[in-house]
């Protein structure tokens, strides 16, 4: 069935719209991200103009991530306290990240920044992750149980130190702003909640525990999400309800499922499947810039509208 | 002046007296929710005040154009082993859509000057001036190409047909992918590829009912309308978590 996008001026599958969500929203409840890293471009494949996909994404992540994170409130998996830190760090840097992608804009290849925003972190984190993870799962099938990581590394050492008591940390606030502040800005630029870079750096950098992590990253990202659409929808007009509702009928639903298949698999499975999908984008991405592209000329209507 | 030359080329041809009539199946384009496209049928005839004359060669163009918008057309060129856009040429307005119609060869029925003249085949609809490349010419076409790839940009030779010298009827197919806005058909009447009249007529094409008051109001109450997307997907998630919640008990 066919459905015309009042805001995007285009005619989509409505049902292609709706498995779409569906399949990015189990991804987003197994793993707490928000599904953006993969939706976006997704949306550009099928068509819809960049400009709309990103905006749109961002008010179809709060769906998910609300629908994600009324889950693990029930399992009392979310540290409120320091999602409130991530949450102060994550507006102010997406305040900064959108000062920055319009100046990058007026200079072009914004399109290029993007891309290659994506390839470095997504080829990074999911190389890290994959690793790790790998070791892990080798380590518990030799041992016999999951060694517990509490080793003490510089970031024990900052000032401003506070109690999370879900997470069972007491570490220094700086980090955890620094990492609100570096996924904000990275959010802003890429179009996406940042989920994918705050899930490892809450794992690795901060030294929270897996599951604690999923629920306080969707309780973060949305309210950064929120800020993001109410930022776009106000200045570019470019939040189509209609793709929204169709994404976000098949994503709740799906985040639904995946927050409790999420429950019944180990952490250390979780993080590699995670780096595996991770890399998978990457490498698309990498793949489509070192390959040359069929049509070298593309159309573009920014800048004047 | 456009008018008056062609009343001068019509005082200087044998074939004078000849005026188009026109008809459409349709003088509006509605963009309802479950917009697919649309067919636009133009059909008249030729009114004539003499006998139809047999030596010189009678055209039908009919071209159907969008909204005029300035658009950037960018090339790729690898830099470091990567892909990225390099060079870019503004077009200062290209049609939206445009599609071309005629009864015969575009080259039996349109000779260049006139071409020129009414801009009716698509290069020549297509205005770029400011170009700072020196191969623009390659630009305006991949412009073409990717839109004709849309089906944005029609060339449909022999498309239009023509019975007794006189009635003449076409189909235009308006695809799904279409800008709102005053769309404007021509339709030409050429003998022996000189233009003799023309005829100008618009079709409005504009969203209806939800489309249109969503559009509305995502450009006139922006505030509001982010609001409302932002409690839609509120409601959403939680409206999933509670059904969800009560299927498992």
């Amino acid at each position: 069935m066919q459905i015309y996008l009042p805001i995007a001026e285009v005619s989509v599958n409505a049902f292609l719209l709706l498995g779409l969500g569906g399949i990015v929203g189990i991804l987003s409840g197994m793993f707490g991200v928000g599904g953006g890293f993969l939706m976006t471009p997704l949306l550009f494949f099928i068509g819809i103009p960049p400009a709309v996909a990103v905006a749109t994404e961002a008010n179809q992540i709060v769906a998910s991530s609300f629908s994600g994170v009324l889950a693990h409130l029930k399992r009392k998996t979310v540290d409120l306290k320091m999602g409130t830190v991530l949450l102060i760090g994550g507006l102010v840097g997406s305040g900064l990240g959108i000062v920055l992608f319009n100046y990058l804009k007026a200079l072009g290849q914004v399109d290029l920044l993007v891309k290659l925003c994506y390839v470095v972190f997504l080829g990074m984190i999911g190389t890290l992750m994959f690793i790790e993870s790998l070791n892990a799962i080798r380590k518990s099938k030799k041992s016999g149980h999951v060694s517990t990581r509490r080793k003490h590394n510089w970031v024990h050492n900052l000032p401003f130190k506070m109690k999370f008591r879900v997470s069972g940390l007491y570490i220094s606030v700086i980090p955890p702003l620094l990492v609100g502040v570096l996924v904000g800005v990275l959010a802003a630029i890429m179009g996406v909640g940042g989920g994918f870079i705050m899930v490892p750096a809450m794992i690795y950098l901060l030294g929270m525990p897996t599951k604690v992590v999923v629920g306080t990253s969707l309780f973060q990202i949305i309210f950064v999400t929120a800020f993001t659409t109410m930022l776009h929808a106000t200045t570019n007009y470019t939040v189509d309800i209609v793709l929204a509702v169709l994404l976000l009928v098949g994503g709740v639903i799906g985040a639904q499922i995946g927050t409790r298949i999420g429950v019944k698999m180990k952490a250390e499975q979780l993080r590699i499947l995670l780096a595996i999908m991770v890399l998978a984008v990457c490498g698309k991405l990498a793949f489509d810039l070192l390959v040359q592209p069929t049509e070298l000329y593309s159309i573009g209507t920014e800048g004047h509208a | 002046m456009i008018r008056l030359f062609a009343l001068l080329v019509m005082l200087g041809s044998p074939a004078n007296a000849e005026e188009i009539v026109l008809g459409l199946s349709r003088d509006q384009v509605a963009i309802t929710a479950t917009f697919e496209g649309s067919e636009i049928l133009l059909f008249g005839a030729i009114k004539r005040e003499a006998p139809i004359p047999d030596k010189s060669e009678l055209g039908i163009i009919v071209t159907v154009a969008g909204p005029d918008m300035p658009v950037t057309v960018r090339r790729k060129d690898r830099r470091f082993g990567i892909w990225v856009n390099t060079d870019e040429v503004e077009v200062d307005a290209a049609p939206s859509f445009y599609a071309v119609a005629t009864t015969a060869p575009m080259q039996d029925v349109l000779r260049d000057t006139e071409d020129l003249r009414y801009q009716i085949t698509i290069p020549r609809a297509i205005r770029s001036v400011g170009a700072q490349v020196g191969d623009s010419g390659a630009f305006t076409q991949a412009l073409i190409r990717i839109r004709a790839g849309e089906e944005l940009y029609q060339v449909l030779e022999g498309a239009v047909d023509l019975e007794e010298e006189t009635l003449f009827r076409t189909a235009i197919d308006l695809p799904a992918n279409l800008t709102e806005g005053e769309y404007e058909a021509h339709i030409f009447l050429t003998r022996n590829g000189r233009v003799v009249d023309e005829y100008v007529t618009t079709i409005p094409v504009q969203k209806v009912g939800l489309e249109r008051w969503l559009y509305n109001m995502a450009h006139d109450n922006a505030f509001l309308y982010g609001l409302m997307s932002l409690s839609i997907a509120i409601a959403a998630g939680w409206g999933a978590s509670a059904v969800f919640t009560m299927l498992r008990r």
